[in-house]
């Protein structure tokens, strides 16, 4: 028998985050505890909510089937008798159940203080985004660099090696390396050296423009791995490449 | 020169926050000067009846309109950016606590689908994408950014209220930290 009226089940889907948030609401509204849910009673509720919900988009009720399935199952684990004598090893088939929930609910107090940091923090104002950001950008702190710093670097190499100047037409060559074994040189170079190396002392010559890209996203995928350090005393100073300690 | 007016520009140019240790170097004093003139700063501005003020945001220091101005600033200026739903709340409280955490974890404790929700957050720069956990999949690991802390106001996740661990949920009283809205 339903504990409340099913007048009060018509709510939309789009009411719930989810079927955590779904059974959250059933157990409140039923002011049942949560570490004893009346199984059998909020499953039925839970399966007339989603009966109620006339089109089932079925990319989202997928879920909340999975858990109506959940449900039946520990209802039907439930009725089972508990085996004998091995009371220390029984666990409760609600226990999973319960534990999710708990997890799901601790973070719904903070959201209701987002909502309000959210609502009190736009009503406050700042002055725009600068318009030339290039032309203002704040100093970066010690030994800090960005991403453009390293492309100018880039760029830097190539017009040295009077890459730009040539025809457009060229002789496209068998690639002889793969960026993993050209990753592997970079590595093993940075690391020859723990105090760190000159950025363009990684650059093997006669530099060749297949060279330097591949050896540059080398060195980006092993800044983006972290193993590899980029350090810039100032704007205008050398690049330097130094190991990661592994952790 | 006025230290504390010198530091009114710094703030009024930055146009973002900016710590006591970029203001002290700006302005060529100690860190100590720079606190006590930005501090006197803040007098200033509160008693003079300014509409502005200086807020203490994302590890830093900002020049910000008063909140009780809001009305002319919203009629000169369209707000583009509509607010978070609740889902994307939820999951970015998810990942304020947990960080860093992957999004098959942050499945686990929402019930549900997350992709979209956490494209929203990464387009809105509040998460980012800081890695990737080693395990099987390899999947990527997500942190909140520091606009996510911009966004709400605060200086550090340190002021995020502690997590909700009463256990029982029919108690009526189970967000008793909002009895200011």
């Amino acid at each position: 028998m339903p504990l409340i009226a099913s007048s009060a089940l018509r709510f939309k889907l789009s009411a719930f985050e989810g079927p955590l948030d779904l059974l959250l609401h059933l157990i409140r509204e039923n002011r049942v505890d949560i570490y004893d849910i009346p199984i059998a009673e909020i499953t039925q509720q839970y399966l007339d909510y989603l009966a109620s919900w006339e089109s089932l988009d079925l990319t989202i009720a997928g879920e909340y089937i999975v858990m109506a399935a959940t449900l039946l199952e520990i209802k039907s684990r439930m009725l089972l008798p508990k085996p004998p004598a091995v009371e220390e090893e029984y666990e409760d088939p609600r226990a999973e159940l319960v534990e999710r929930l708990l997890e799901y609910q601790r973070y719904q107090g903070s959201i209701e203080t987002l909502r309000l940091w959210e609502e009190e923090r736009s009503r406050i104002h700042f002055r725009g985004t600068l318009e030339n950001p290039e032309d203002y950008a704040l100093p970066l702190g010690e030994g800090e660099m960005t991403a453009d710093h390293l492309l100018h670097a880039l760029k830097r190499l190539l017009e040295s090696a009077g890459i730009g100047e040539e025809p457009v037409t060229a002789v496209v060559q068998r690639r002889r390396v793969s960026l993993r074994m050209k990753m592997a040189e970079v590595l093993r170079k940075v690391r020859a050296n723990p105090a760190g190396v000159v950025f363009e002392t990684l650059f093997s010559e006669p530099w060749q423009r297949y060279e330097i890209v591949l050896t540059f996203l080398a060195l980006l995928e092993l800044l983006r791995m972290g193993r590899v350090r980029a350090q810039q005393k100032n704007p205008k100073g050398e690049i330097i490449i130094s190991p990661v300690e592994a952790a | 020169m006025k230290l504390s007016a010198a530091i009114e520009c710094l703030l009024f140019v930055a146009g973002e926050p900016l710590t006591i240790p970029e203001i002290a170097r700006a302005a060529g004093v100690e860190d100590s000067a720079a606190q006590a003139a930005l501090q006197d700063l803040q007098r200033r501005l509160e008693e003079s009846g300014s509409g502005l003020q200086v807020i203490d945001i994302a590890g830093g220091y900002q020049l910000a309109s008063r909140p009780e101005y809001e009305e002319p600033i919203a009629r000169l200026i369209a707000r583009s950016a509509s607010k978070l739903s609740r889902a994307a709340l939820e999951t970015a409280a998810i990942i304020a606590y947990r960080q860093p955490i992957t999004q098959p974890e942050i499945e686990a404790v929402r019930g549900v689908a997350s992709g979209s929700v956490l494209k929203t957050l990464q387009d809105r720069g509040l998460i980012e994408d800081v890695g990737r956990r080693q395990t099987v999949g390899r999947p990527i690991l997500y942190s909140t950014t520091r606009d996510f802390l911009h966004y709400f106001g605060i200086t550090d996740l340190g002021e995020l209220p502690p997590l909700d661990d009463s256990p029982v949920d029919s108690a009526p009283d189970s967000s008793g930290m909002l009895e200011s809205t």
